[in-house]
């Protein structure tokens, strides 16, 4: 060790004394040391100079603006935020002229703030519906949106809705999109990944309403939503796109209602997905959930213990040609799904399905039909069945006017014939969602 | 086992040890957003790298489907080279996310917005709304429409690749050094068959052709559609028809997949011809690679300009 000391300081030594003899050989004389430095001072000005030019035209490269070569960059216009030192303090040993104002709202300070989106569903109803009537008028649902990116390992995605009853967060969670082998991970509240409609928000569908078997066995507007965890993986094969996802929540809607702390609801989901040509693809899928109800609540205390278990396939057939892709497409789908409910008096197994089928007709232009029937989840013995007719306009890609007439044959007894009218506009930056 | 299958053992072993890193210095997976970028990262990459376009170039790329399919390309990519400004932003978020790939996420090293250091046109001034149609707040994303931005889209590829990829650097360097100077000459070539023609006035259908008729001297004087996105209205096909006529347009240009019907009903108005032009690799099936693009493009402009004895210098 002490020999690397020596070595090193002699090293040392020896580049120093190296450097000052040179230094001394060369500037004997004073005068030309001066002036050494002199253009040594210059040179360093022109570098500076030529630096900052290169650095102005960079940063108005980025801004877009290209200047023209040789050009002087523009001054810049605007004004840092400033604020008056205090009366008084003037003089007293701190700053004088104007304070800095930081954090004051620029432009910049927006960067980070996440993309905010309104989406507004007014809707209308005339017509005879004596079982589920709607109001003639109502702001059926406001979702205001909050996406961003939170690190590089995560983004999140927040979803309000405000409707007739009030606000609730329709989906709020984290997802962690680099999830160790191959995971895709979401936390927080989420519609669960129980076939295709209750994965969607209201302005997703392609209706004013969502499909009878969807109200009486899967929880309606709300659905399977709750708050929980999802992990999702692909399975990988040479054929077709296959993935399955596992999610746990604590039941607090129609469906599943947590009532100890142990009474998780679980959902389960496989998906394959195949393009059959480059305009036309099938997608598949199988689900099940099982988790607690609330049919042997009595006094808030769970005596009954009772479960129910759904099961659902779902198909869905697209059809939309690359070049006249905003001119045209077809979108076929069914869901079937059963619902076993455990509850006082035995256990009732329910089964609902639709059909349905929306062809764009033109860039504006969409028509649909759909076809439903359900029985109810607590009385198998009656069934709904109804028909609906849509035609939908879109002005841009962020409002859209939406008229469906609607037929309803509630258990058989009575029968609703409705014309429904919708309103949906956006504004702000909906991110896209899943396809 | 006795010695003489162990020493084979020991061989293989160090054989694979051996293969180990050529294994790993496998064809990267580059996967672009559009054929256009496809055709740039070929021309740098070459044969050590395999590159997927997801767009097709006769499609709009403002609207592409985020289908199952590309999440299972997007899973397998080491760089994922983007158009930028906007342009994907309704479909490609969600198939980043659902790749689970860590390389190709926003801002990591396998990310590459082509946009950064292109010459970026139309950016809006002032407050921008949805009043002006689907405007894009960071300009116009069809820069690589000139052939300068084309050398600047290559020149980002060849520093990703060069990043991912250091031991083949040299060859990438190689191979940009060779299309910009293959682009030099045909753009030399290119604005000397457009000279002549310089100050032209047409009209496109949306605003695909701003960076090309900036680069090559056309005045672009009108649109088909009123505001980006926004379909033509009766209207405004009837003033596009008049200011034509009084400005004496003869050409509109059309992108491959918009429906002709208005554009035809303003060639009838006009008497301008209708021109469907690709401003994309792929946009029709001549047009394979960046260099056809142009040369196609030019091709038929000149072509149609000659027919309607647009006068010359």
């Amino acid at each position: 060790m002490r020999g690397q000391y020596l070595l090193c300081s002699c090293v040392f030594l020896v580049i120093l004394g190296g450097g000052l003899s040179s230094a001394l050989a060369q500037t004997n004389d004073a005068q030309g040391l001066r002036q050494e430095i002199d253009q040594l001072r210059k040179e360093l000005a022109d570098i500076q100079k030529r630096y900052d030019d290169r650095i102005t035209a960079l940063e108005a490269r980025l801004g877009g603006q290209v200047p023209t070569p040789g050009a002087p960059a523009p001054p810049d216009q605007t004004p840092a935020p400033a604020a008056e030192v205090p009366a008084g303090a003037a003089g007293a040993g701190g700053p004088t002229g104007s304070l800095p104002i930081y954090g004051a709202a620029t432009a910049a300070s927006k960067i980070f703030n996440p993309d905010i989106a309104v989406i507004g569903d007014f809707l209308g109803a005339a017509g005879h519906n004596e079982v589920n009537p709607s109001p003639t008028f109502q702001m059926h649902e406001t979702e205001a949106t909050f996406q961003a990116i939170v690190d590089p390992y995560a983004r999140a995605d927040f979803f309000f809705a405000y409707g007739q009853e009030g606000v609730e967060l329709e989906e709020g969670f984290i997802t962690f999109p680099t999830v160790p082998g191959g995971l895709l991970a979401k936390v927080g509240k989420t519609r669960a990944a129980f076939g295709k409609v209750n994965t969607l928000h209201n302005h997703q569908l392609p209706w004013t309403d969502r499909p009878l078997v969807t109200d009486n066995l899967v929880g309606g507007d709300e659905g399977i939503s709750d708050a929980g965890f999802s992990v999702a993986r692909l399975i990988p094969n040479p054929w077709i796109f296959l993935e399955a996802t596992g999610e746990a929540y604590f039941g607090t809607n129609e469906v599943f209602t947590a009532n100890k702390r142990g009474d998780l609801t679980y959902v389960g989901h496989l998906r394959g997905y195949h393009d059959i040509t480059e305009s036309a693809n099938i997608d598949l899928g199988g689900s099940y959930a099982r988790g607690h109800n609330d049919a042997g609540l009595v006094n808030g205390v769970d005596f009954g213990r009772f479960v129910t278990n759904l099961w659902g396939v779902d198909a869905t057939v697209r059809w939309r040609p690359l070049q006249r892709a905003i001119y045209r497409s077809f979108l076929g789908r069914s869901e079937v799904i059963w619902s076993r409910r455990e509850q006082v008096g035995g256990t009732q197994q329910s089964m609902g399905y639709y059909a349905s089928g929306d062809y764009q007709f033109a860039r504006r232009w969409f028509t649909g039909v759909r076809f439903d029937r359900s029985d109810l989840a607590d009385d198998a013995a009656v069934h709904d069945s109804g028909q609906s007719l849509t035609l939908t306009y879109w002005p841009s890609e962020f409002s859209q006017i939406r008229g469906q007439f609607r037929r309803i044959r509630y258990a058989e007894e009575s029968t609703a014939y409705e014309l429904l009218f919708q309103f949906m506009f956006s504004i702000g930056a909906h991110g896209a969602h899943p396809f | 086992m006795n010695f003489k299958n162990f020493r084979r053992a020991v061989v293989a072993v160090v054989l694979l040890l051996a293969a180990t890193p050529a294994l790993a210095q496998g064809r990267l997976n580059v996967v672009t957003t559009t054929e256009d970028l496809a055709s740039i990262a070929r021309e740098v990459g070459g044969d050590r790298i395999d590159v997927e376009s997801i767009a097709r170039g006769y499609q709009d790329p403002h609207f592409v489907e985020a289908k199952p399919s590309f999440i299972l390309r997007l899973q397998r990519a080491d760089l994922l080279v983007v158009v930028g400004r906007d342009l994907e932003i309704g479909w490609l978020p969600p198939l980043i996310q659902q790749s689970r790939n860590s390389k190709i996420q926003v801002g990591a090293n396998g990310y590459l917005d082509a946009s950064l250091r292109a010459r970026i046109l139309d950016i809006p001034q002032g407050q921008v709304t949805r009043a002006m149609g689907d405007v894009h707040p960071l300009g116009n994303p069809h820069y690589w429409l000139d052939p300068e931005n084309g050398k600047v889209i290559a020149r980002a590829i060849f520093d990703k690749l060069a990043q991912l990829r250091p031991a083949d650097r040299a060859l990438f360097e190689q191979r940009l050094n060779d299309f910009n100077g293959r682009v030099d000459a045909a753009q030399k070539r290119w604005l000397a068959t457009m000279a002549p023609y310089k100050g032209v006035k047409v009209a496109t259908y949306h605003r695909s052709f701003t960076n090309f008729a900036d680069r090559f001297g056309l005045d672009v004087m009108g649109y088909v559609e009123p505001r980006p996105g926004i379909p033509p209205s009766p209207q405004h096909t009837l003033d596009l028809i008049n200011e034509m006529k009084q400005q004496n347009v003869k050409l509109v240009l059309v992108e491959p997949y918009f429906d002709l019907r208005t554009p035809n009903s303003v060639g009838r108005g006009t008497g301008a011809e209708v021109l469907v032009m690709p401003p994309s690799v792929g946009g029709v099936k001549e047009v394979t690679d960046y260099f056809k693009l142009f040369d196609y493009n030019i091709n038929l402009l000149i072509t149609a300009l000659r027919k309607a004895g647009v006068a010359t210098d």
